[in-house]
């Protein structure tokens, strides 16, 4: 079974919005590539006006799933109810009542900013002096009127990032599909991309649907969905999930971490795991371990130490005993990270 | 679109049932439009890419030119037709020419369909509502239009092999070479979406596309034997005999073109390649995986 464990810590209200049918449901996804399992049994809902992320390592299956919704891919099994009724992937009233931001540019470079909208706008039916007004308006979302005719290779990467947003927006969709949407984008350009959706969501009546593999970004979510081998293995509000990681997480690099975990499950009778060659420690009351730690081991074994709250890529080292991958940022220096994401929700 | 204005309406009144079956019926109204739509905009966009880079028009007639001049003028001193002594070789090539430039344009402008591919413009195209069958048609009629103006302006250089422009039946030459750029770019289409890489896509077309023009009679005749049964065989055959018929017009000397043919059986030939590759490639487009 993949449904694990949907709601595990205290009770998590949905967030206000519609009370109708879920915008969109999939269930049971099943899907394998020559034999090899990448969606088993994969279920979520999509709740109306909702911020729900899928959160997950690279290939855990969360690509694929929006590959299905979007009409990329035909799944083995599985059944998608769009807006209370059942539809196939890929049909044509669902691929026009959403809007797709892609992980890869899907802009034509050669064409400037003005010319890819068009053409969007053209691909959903909308022509003439509407097509005219919707592009305008399009631009100014994404603060680049200023650029309209400049060809689209010419812009830096935080702007075709906004302009493969208002692509998506082109035709007012109801839901709004993103594949790691801020992949590549540095830190400034992540927070503004962020803003911005955040910003849409509250004009429009807009639900996001989207895929991750950084934990800060799924904190943004009304609902985080945490994918592995192609299920869902814990659902729910990103404060609930992170309560249960109970305490504080101590991160120690060493340069021979197995040994030193060893010793301080021995020591301390801790459970110490190690995880991308730094020995981790989830901990309550984590700032009354440190001074203990560093005056029992001998100096010189630890390298550096840092604490931090936990975050939900902490919770999915504790639900599957991995990490969440290459997430560059996953290892804060000061830890200050856990109160940095929510200050945009 | 007065169909998208209603449903934005009910939208905004958040009437989410109503709103289902306002959008359900406009996009029945609207679902010919919007294929129309989508066929439209690749055709815009491959035309708009084509007048930007003026070396790729330039280039794709000046290499032709050349290689006509120098394969015809190496040629000539040794080429007889058989029946047909008064034809000079490099007016026996010109048509065979012709057909080469469309070929090469075809070609080369389908294979920006990998491009498209890896690049993700083509992803979003197919998550739009547009049919797939659309995106194929889109993409072909664009880029057919790019070979058909290449191969137009190529044959305003006939003069230059001897030809008369006004004595040249236009309907029969524009006729063939509708009929072949499409077919060509239908073709290239699907071998590109099935190959999907640019090296396995130079190989099939210098391997398969490339030995069909030769033996079509583009170069040379195939009067009889195994050439003859290749030839017969031969789709481009029937191009570059369809676009010789017109380019000679009412002066068509004996022996230059498919013996047993006329132009409406080899433009049937054709319209029957066309629609095998349409079905070829629509098929694949469909395959999703």
């Amino acid at each position: 079974m993949s449904v694990v464990d949907t709601m595990g810590g205290p009770a998590i209200a949905a967030p206000t919005v519609g009370s109708a049918a879920p915008l969109l449901a999939v269930n049971g996804l099943r899907h394998a590539f020559s034999g090899r399992s990448v969606l088993a049994d994969l279920s979520f809902q999509v709740e109306r006006g909702e911020l729900f992320g899928l959160l997950g390592p690279n290939g855990c299956g969360k690509s694929t799933t929006l590959r299905v919704l979007t009409g990329l891919l035909v799944p083995d099994g599985g059944e998608l109810v769009f807006d209370g009724q059942a539809v196939e992937p890929g049909a044509r009233p669902l691929r026009q009542r959403m809007g797709v931001v892609f992980q890869a540019p899907s802009l034509d470079p050669r064409l400037t900013a003005r010319e890819n909208l068009k053409l969007s706008a053209s691909l959903y039916g909308i022509v003439g002096t509407e097509a005219d007004r919707r592009v305008a308006e399009v631009l100014g979302l994404a603060d680049l009127s200023q650029r309209a005719t400049d060809p689209t290779g010419e812009l830096s990467g935080g702007m075709k990032r906004r302009l493969e947003l208002a692509r998506a927006l082109m035709h007012d969709p109801e839901l709004l599909i993103m594949d790691e949407p801020t992949t590549g984008l540095d830190e400034s350009a992540f927070r503004k991309t962020w803003e911005r959706i955040l910003e849409l969501r509250r004009t429009r009546r807009l639900t996001v649907l989207f895929s991750t593999h950084r934990a800060e970004e799924a904190q943004l979510c009304d609902r985080v969905a945490i994918v592995d081998r192609g299920a869902i293995i814990a659902e729910g509000d990103p404060e609930a999930l992170r309560q249960r990681v109970s305490g504080d997480i101590l991160t120690l690099e060493a340069s021979e971490p197995e040994q030193l975990a060893a010793q301080i499950e021995q020591r301390f009778s801790l459970a110490a795991r190690v995880l991308k060659g730094a020995v981790v420690i989830e901990r309550e009351q984590g700032h009354e371990l440190i001074p203990r730690l560093v005056e029992a081991l001998p100096t010189g074994r630890i390298k550096s130490l840092s604490m931090h709250r936990p975050t939900l890529a902490d919770v999915f080292v504790k639900l599957t005993g991995r990490s969440l991958g290459d997430a560059g940022p996953e290892q804060p220096a000061d830890g200050e990270e856990a109160g940095g994401a929510p200050g945009h929700g | 679109m007065p169909g998208q204005n209603n449903q934005q309406t009910a939208k905004k009144q958040g009437e989410h049932r109503d709103m289902a079956e306002v959008s359900a019926r406009a996009s029945n109204r609207s679902v010919l439009a919007q294929e129309l739509s989508t066929i439209g905009v690749l055709i815009r966009r491959d035309l708009t890419r084509f007048v930007r880079e003026r070396s790729r028009i330039v280039g794709a007639l000046v290499q032709p030119l050349i290689f006509w001049l120098v394969i015809g003028s190496g040629m000539s001193s040794t080429f007889r037709l058989p029946g047909a002594d008064s034809v000079d070789y490099m007016e026996y090539f010109f048509p065979g020419v012709v057909v080469m430039v469309v070929l090469f344009t075809a070609i080369f402008t389908t294979m920006s369909v990998i491009e498209d591919r890896h690049s993700g413009f083509l992803q979003a195209v197919l998550v739009a509502p547009g049919s797939r069958a659309s995106v194929v048609l889109g993409k072909c009629l664009g880029a057919a239009t790019i070979a058909l103006v290449q191969g137009s302006l190529f044959l305003l250089l006939s003069p230059l092999a001897g030809f008369e422009l006004t004595a040249i039946a236009w309907p029969t030459v524009f006729a063939g070479l509708c009929v072949t750029c499409l077919a060509l770019c239908v073709l290239g289409f699907g071998v590109a979406w099935w190959l999907d890489s640019t090296a396995g896509y130079h190989v099939v077309m210098s391997l398969v596309l490339l030995p069909l023009w030769i033996l079509s009679g583009a170069m040379f005749p195939g009067d009889a034997g195994v050439l003859a049964w290749i030839q017969r065989l031969n789709p481009m055959s029937y191009a570059v005999s369809l676009v010789r018929r017109g380019i000679y017009g009412q002066a068509l000397p004996e022996g230059v073109v498919l013996m047993s043919g006329s132009a409406a059986l080899e433009l049937a030939v054709l319209v029957a390649f066309l629609s095998i590759c349409l079905a070829w490639s629509v098929g694949l487009c469909y395959r999703r995986r």
